[in-house]
């Protein structure tokens, strides 16, 4: 299978769909640098209005967890239920906490 | 690394235990190498459609009635330049690359929907295209937004949304049309007798001659069977057709009841003919896509050597 790509690198889009709105994945496009990659997603991913932001970022720079691994990868939170507010007691009649 | 540890058995029923638990399999997940050959084909596949599928219609864009009529059918072919974007992006988060998929379709080893290989005579075409082959197209992503491969189920449900504008332009056309004189009305049933048997192809043999129909039905990369899908269209479909006054090209189609109908059995000689490479058009598709691939080989050259990285 060949890997040669004559088409640009490819580049993961995000899209945040209103301002204040968190960025949200929506796929990926091929562009040989950065203003064609966020013309490029414009032109792929937003013709009806969809997004009030865009962030195009080159695939082989996202870091990833390994898969399989994630139960180890984030064991660390498991053990502190205290991170919860639900942890906490209070007392009775105690308002806007 | 801990997954060399793992079994390949434990590894498939893992996999399998998020299939049966509707979980997606995301690109860096363990899968059957079966499960990702069958993703490669028919991802590249849809994705190839889309694009070719800019053929026939691209070939009425200058002859467009009028600038309303223009202006919806560029919008809407560079959505279908779009969904194949999508595609193959997600397509490629398998470890195929663009131009390996491209490579394959110029070589033969890759197909794409059949409908395309026939040829767009009148305007007409345009209305039952967008009517017929897009609502086909619909009734078969509506339910793929649902399979178990993440990058294609969000492709779908982004497909999805756009395809309904392509399914009621062409439907207008052809309502417009009934609406016409008589001559534009014989234009419009000309377009239904022509587009009918193919659109109602597009879903594929009967699932008892589908011999990939299991391994991706038990894996829900699909969700239901080719007959169920064509039904649906059909059954959705005739009614629209009566609505504007069209009559379906079917001598022995039945009523069965409300909303079910029964028609012939599809004639499967001209279906395999299409999809072995003999239709009106296959050849003219391919030549067209591999002379424009080439032809712009000097400006993908170019933009790579001038990349800054
Ligand atoms: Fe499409
Ligand atoms: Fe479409």
């Amino acid at each position: 299978m060949s890997n040669t790509d004559t088409q640009g690198e490819l580049w993961e889009v995000f899209i945040q769909s209103k301002p204040g709105q968190s960025f949200k994945h929506a796929g990926a496009i091929h562009a040989f640098d950065r203003e064609m990659a966020i013309e490029n997603a414009r032109d792929t991913y937003t013709r009806r209005g969809e997004g009030s932001g865009l962030w195009v970022v080159r695939s082989k720079d996202i870091v990833s967890v390994t898969p399989n691994e994630e139960g180890y990868f984030f064991d660390p939170s498991n053990d502190k239920v205290y991170r919860n507010p639900t942890f906490y007691e209070m007392p009775e009649g105690v308002k806007h906490m | 690394m801990k997954t060399s540890l793992i079994s390949q058995e434990e590894l498939l029923l893992e996999f399998e235990k998020k299939i049966n638990a509707e979980q997606k399999i995301e690109p860096l997940d363990w899968m059957p190498d079966e499960y990702r050959n069958h993703l490669i084909r028919q991802m590249s596949q849809h994705a190839h459609s889309e694009v070719i599928g800019m053929q026939p219609e691209g070939n009425w864009i200058t002859r467009a009635p009028s600038l309303r009529s223009k202006k919806i059918l560029l919008a809407k072919i560079q959505d279908e330049g779009g969904h194949g974007l999508y595609l193959y992006s997600a397509a490629e988060t398998l470890g195929v690359s663009r131009d390996q998929f491209i490579q394959w379709l110029h070589e033969g080893k890759a197909k794409y929907a059949s409908v395309f290989n026939y040829p767009t005579l009148t305007w007409a075409d345009m209305g039952a295209i967008g009517w017929l082959v897009d609502g086909a197209a619909i009734t078969n992503q509506v339910s793929l937004q649902r399979t178990s491969y993440g990058p294609y189920s969000r492709a779908m449900v982004r497909i999805c949304k756009e395809e309904s504008f392509h399914q009621r332009q062409g439907y207008e056309i052809m309502w417009k049309m009934m609406e016409g004189t008589k001559d534009q009305q014989e234009m419009a049933q000309d377009a239904l007798n022509r587009w009918w048997w193919p659109a109602l192809m597009m879903f594929g043999p009967h699932d008892s001659d589908s011999p990939r129909t299991s391994n991706a039905m038990k894996w829900k990369i699909k969700r239901e069977t080719n007959d169920n899908l064509r039904q649906k269209f059909i059954n959705k479909t005739i009614p629209q057709a009566e609505l504007i006054g069209l009559k379906i090209p079917d001598s022995n189609l039945v009523k069965l009841s409300d909303e079910n109908y029964q028609t012939s059995d599809i004639n499967w000689d001209e279906f395999w003919k299409v999809v072995n490479g003999n239709g009106p058009c296959n050849e003219q598709r391919l030549a067209h896509h591999i002379k424009y691939h080439n032809e712009g080989a000097w400006v993908r050259e170019s933009a790579s050597l001038s990349n800054p990285k």
